[in-house]
């Protein structure tokens, strides 16, 4: 959209949390943060990531929505799930492999970062990206991103066998073509830490 | 044709009707419902009140005289087809009795068959869905046909029969 890309580095997160502070301004879902800085490995690191919709190519949240509430449009946004079709079954929110959307159990609704879709669709970046002050959460043309950086964007997730493609870039180091994602060995070692 | 990511198979009916993409919504909104249905019966309105305008400037149709046919030509119970009042509307005359003519239009108010006299039934038959007139009067007796035959009306000059006007009973009309 507007020649931007969404980028995402972890490694440059400090955890200072303004992306949800300036998430949570937003009028179209105000004082409700859709974003999430989460601590990696709380007890040995201080180590957090920005957890934000990845818009999937195939978004598996609209795929096993049972309402048809979730939808994807043709700039490759996922939507948030429509209000009038939501029955807040929580199905996105276990199929998410980002554990992105959020049923609110008071609205009966799920809310998901819809990368401040009244913002980027007129061409503005999305709050969050806008307040970051490492820019961890980048929203600038790819060929800025090559410029200044000194990792390289992907967005292509190993799942297992499942190969999930993104909308949004995660900056990895030279080399690394995708992100792997060993799921079960992260449990086990959550189990044990 | 799409198939699943992890190549399961050839994508059923139902994924193409719920899309998950925006642009291939086909559910009608309940704005555009109202839209199409506020804008359709607008149009019905300016329809009709055209035709009522229409209607209030309509020239009442002036019938030719057209002499028809001698009453010594028909015997009793005959008939004798001409066209009245244009050159394309076919009519029938039925010789009722030896004083009495009467005359409708040929075209059945059903389908627009071409009907004729039944002498042995006394009546008016129309042989495509059995649409039975009243040969005195022209109302419906029974079938789909919903209005009467419009009627010839008819003038004796001496031993000529005259057709001078075309005539849709309003009573028979209400009656039918």
């Amino acid at each position: 959209m507007f020649g931007n890309e969404f980028y995402i580095d972890p490694e440059r997160c400090i955890g200072c949390q303004s992306c949800i502070n300036a998430c949570a301004e937003c009028d179209t879902h105000r004082g409700t943060p859709m974003i999430t800085v989460d601590y990696l490995d709380r007890r040995n690191s201080i180590a957090t990531v920005p957890a934000i919709c990845m818009h999937c190519d195939d978004p598996t949240c609209a795929e096993v929505c049972p309402a048809d509430a979730i939808k994807k449009g043709e700039d490759g946004v996922v939507q948030s799930a429509l209000k009038p079709r939501c029955v807040a079954c929580s199905n996105c929110v276990l199929a998410c492999p980002f554990g992105i959307p959020k049923v609110m159990t008071k609205l009966e609704l799920m809310m998901k970062c819809d990368m401040c879709y009244d913002r980027t669709s007129v061409g503005k970046r999305p709050m969050c990206a806008t307040v970051c002050p490492s820019q961890a959460l980048a929203y600038v043309p790819p060929e800025r991103i090559a410029r200044e950086r000194r990792e390289t964007p992907t967005n292509v997730f190993q799942f297992g066998n499942e190969t999930v493609t993104t909308k949004v870039y995660m900056m990895v180091p030279r080399g690394v073509t995708a992100v792997e994602v060993d799921v079960v060995d992260y449990m086990w070692e959550g189990a044990g830490a | 044709m799409k198939r699943f990511g992890d190549g399961r198979g050839v994508e059923p009916l139902w994924r193409e009707e719920v899309s998950i993409h925006a642009a291939d919504e086909r559910y009608v909104s309940r704005r555009q419902f109202a839209k199409f249905l506020v804008l359709t019966s607008l149009g019905m309105f300016a329809g009709n009140l055209w035709i009522l305008v229409k209607s209030w400037f309509a020239k009442k149709p002036v019938y030719p005289v057209q002499p028809v046919a001698r009453l010594g030509e028909v015997p009793v119970g005959g008939v004798r087809l001409f066209n009245y009042p244009g050159p394309h509307d076919p009519c029938i005359l039925v010789r009722t009795a030896e004083t009495e003519a009467v005359a409708y239009s040929q075209k059945c108010t059903h389908l627009s068959c071409a009907v004729y006299y039944s002498h042995e039934n006394g009546r008016i038959e129309c042989p495509c869905h059995e649409g039975y007139f009243s040969v005195e009067t022209g109302r419906v007796l029974q079938g789909p046909p919903q209005r009467p035959l419009p009627r010839v009306v008819l003038r004796q000059d001496g031993d000529r029969l005259v057709a001078i006007g075309m005539k849709l009973d309003p009573e028979e009309v209400r009656r039918a």
